[in-house]
Formats: C-alpha cells, structure tokens, sequence
C-alpha cells in the first residue's frame, strides 16, 4: 500500500515536471535507457548534470568577476552548459542559455548578465524539483537518496562572494 | 536489433562533456555494442593507436562530438583517415548544433553520419551499416560497400532515411555478419517518422 502511494505520488511529480515545462521528451528518453542492468541510470545522469552545470557556473561567476567581462568565454560556458540541458531535457535552463546566446550575439552585456540570472534561477528551481522527485521515486524501492549530497564535494569554490552562490545553500 | 552474440562490435565514442559520454555509452550497450569512452580527441588518437590490427582490441567505429576544446571532431576525422592503419574505421560525427557547411565539411571528409544531439535510440540504430566497414573478417570482401555512402555520395545516400536502409539491405548478402547487421536495422525504427530534426547521411 505504501509503495503504490509512493509510486502514485512519483508519477504525480514527475507529471507536473512535464506539465510546467521544466522537463522535455529527451527525460522520457532516459528513462527509457534504465533497466535491471543500470536501474539508478537516469538518477545518475542527472546526479553528472548538476556537478557538470554547477561546476559550469561557478566558472561564468568567476569570469563574471573580471571587468570588461569576457562576453566570448561566457558564452562558451553557456554552450556547455546549454548542451547538458539537452542531453537530460532540461528545457526551460536550456532555453534560458539559448537567451543568454542570443544576446551574446548582439554583445548585450547587460542582456548577457540578466539571462544568466534567470539561468541561476532555473536552475535551482529545477534541481528543487528533481530532487523532491528522487527522494520520493526511491520510496518506491529503496532507502531515500539525495541529490543535493552528491553534488557538494564538487568543484565549488571557497573563495566565492557569498552574495553570488544561491545555489550553495542546495549543495552544501 | 542487437548484432549477432558472437561479433560485439567496438565503437570509441569521444565527448568532452560527462554527461554525453554517460549518454552515449548506455546507448551503444543497449544495443549490444562494446563501447569505451574517451574526453578528447588526442585520447581518441592515444587509444587508436595502441590498439591496432596487429592488437586484439580493435575499434569498429568512432564515434566523435563536433566541438571539443583542443582537438575538434572534424580534426580527428581528418587525422582518422589521413593514417593509415586508421583511415578504415567508419567515424561518425555528432553535434549540438544544425551548420549545413559543418555538416557538409565532415560529410566530404569521409564521415559516415552526422547526428544531431542529443542521440537518440533511433540513431544509433543507424549505426549498424557502418560497423561492418571497418571490420577486418575471414570472410571474401563484399562485392559492393554497405550503404554505398562513401562511394557513391551523390547517388545512393541522400538524407532520406529509406534510400539508406533500402541500400543496406539490398547489399546484405555476403556473409552472416552482414546479414544480421541489414537485419537489425528495421525500416520503420530507421525512418523515425516522430523526428522533426533532419537526419544526414551524405552531403545531397
């Protein structure tokens, strides 16, 4: 009974990841990749992203601190950053990093700086929710995993302001 | 669509990103393929030439990300088939990004495919015609290649999904290797009807 109540209440988020148009078809993908052999696949994958993606954008804070930004290595970044969404179909951050490339293009630095906000915002907002939905998926079969302890001991820097790592308070 | 038990062909799959080599990786042993994964293409190089015809592991195929720091996927191409115990290995490329010229510089540098990321099941389904080039066998040489795409790029490879299985199929008839590989490549997966991104094969 327990267990098809945590499947129903999985289903149920992972639902609204889809229906509020944080997660694309390309999750359904991955899911499709897991089976007995490679049963946390997807868990894993995502685990990889947000190590990947943290790791990412403490590079774009740190180049951020070097004034006149080098509008050509963010943008960079941003391509990286922008082709892991696609690889676990995070679609609202990817298209957030399609933004930022655009005004890259027009060499809007102000536009430039904005979008990375909003990328910082999805981004969080995404990990909050992928992470509720492991912690409850995993209740349909075994102890309660966290994604948020698996990304800290990753490449963040201590020496960062504060001010610009929103994102510690999930990681640490 | 597995390839016969007793012939698990070898790819290299070369991406700088984690997540993409965790991608690709699941998605070649899903298809029963054996896969090692390397971050660049100086490692791809490394590993190919260590493991050489005269080496018992060998590589089937390459299969590379477009842009990488350092060494691009177009330069590994270029450096695959300008050495020459190398230059037979099929190589196929993937990017992130739809460039026609891109597409058409790889194509005309000897790639077999360029995929759009990310892979997806059906892609790699693909793969299957191009895995017997490369392959040293026992068996006499096939009378005409597989899918005819580095012969023959203007006329029987387009970036029609049908011509290139249809060739497949039809030049599946000389040895059990062959056949299972045409076998395994159904023409309804190959056509991917859902995908609204295009699919190339040779440069039209």
């Amino acid at each position: 009974m327990e267990r098809s109540r945590a499947f129903c209440e999985a289903a149920g988020v992972k639902k609204s990841l889809f229906d509020q148009g944080f997660l694309d078809e390309q999750f359904r993908q991955l899911e499709e990749l897991q089976d007995d052999l490679s049963p946390n696949f997807v868990e894993e994958v995502v685990n990889s992203f947000f190590r990947d993606s943290a790791r990412l954008m403490v590079s774009v804070e740190q180049t951020l601190e070097n004034v006149p930004h080098n509008l050509t290595r963010l943008d960079e970044l941003i391509y990286q950053l922008k082709g892991s969404c696609s690889s676990i179909g995070a679609v609202r951050v990817r298209n957030e990093c399609s933004r930022f490339r655009e005004y890259y293009s027009q060499r809007n630095a102000q536009g430039c700086l904005a979008s990375f906000r909003r990328i910082k915002s999805e981004h969080a907002a995404l990990r909050q929710k992928l992470e509720a939905y492991f912690q409850v998926a995993s209740r349909r079969a075994g102890p309660i995993r966290s994604v948020g302890r698996s990304v800290g001991a990753h490449g963040l820097s201590p020496l960062a302001p504060p001010r610009l790592f929103i994102w510690q308070i999930f990681f640490y | 669509m597995a390839i016969a038990a007793e012939a698990k062909f070898h790819v290299l799959a070369v991406d700088d990103s984690v997540i993409d080599r965790k991608l690709i990786e699941r998605l070649l042993r899903n298809s029963s393929y054996q896969v090692t994964t390397v971050d660049s293409g100086s490692k791809a190089l490394e590993f190919l030439g260590l493991h050489d015809e005269r080496d018992e592991i060998e590589v089937n195929m390459v299969i590379t990300d477009y842009c990488m720091p350092g060494m691009t996927g177009y330069d590994l191409l270029k450096k695959i088939k300008e050495t020459s115990p190398l230059k037979d290995i099929p190589v196929v490329i993937m990017s992130s990004e739809n460039v026609p010229s891109r597409i058409s510089r790889c194509l005309e540098e000897g790639a077999e495919e360029f995929f759009l990321k990310p892979m997806q099941l059906s892609d790699v389904e693909r793969l299957a015609p191009h895995m017997m080039k490369g392959k040293p066998t026992e068996e006499p040489p096939p009378p005409a290649p597989v899918a005819g795409g580095a012969q023959h790029p203007q006329s029987s490879c387009s970036d029609s999904p049908a011509i290139a299985v249809a060739t497949a199929h039809s030049h599946g008839s000389s040895g059990n290797k062959r056949k299972a590989a045409s076998d395994g490549v159904p023409p309804e997966s190959s056509l991917s009807p859902e995908r609204t991104r295009p699919r190339f094969t040779v440069t039209a």
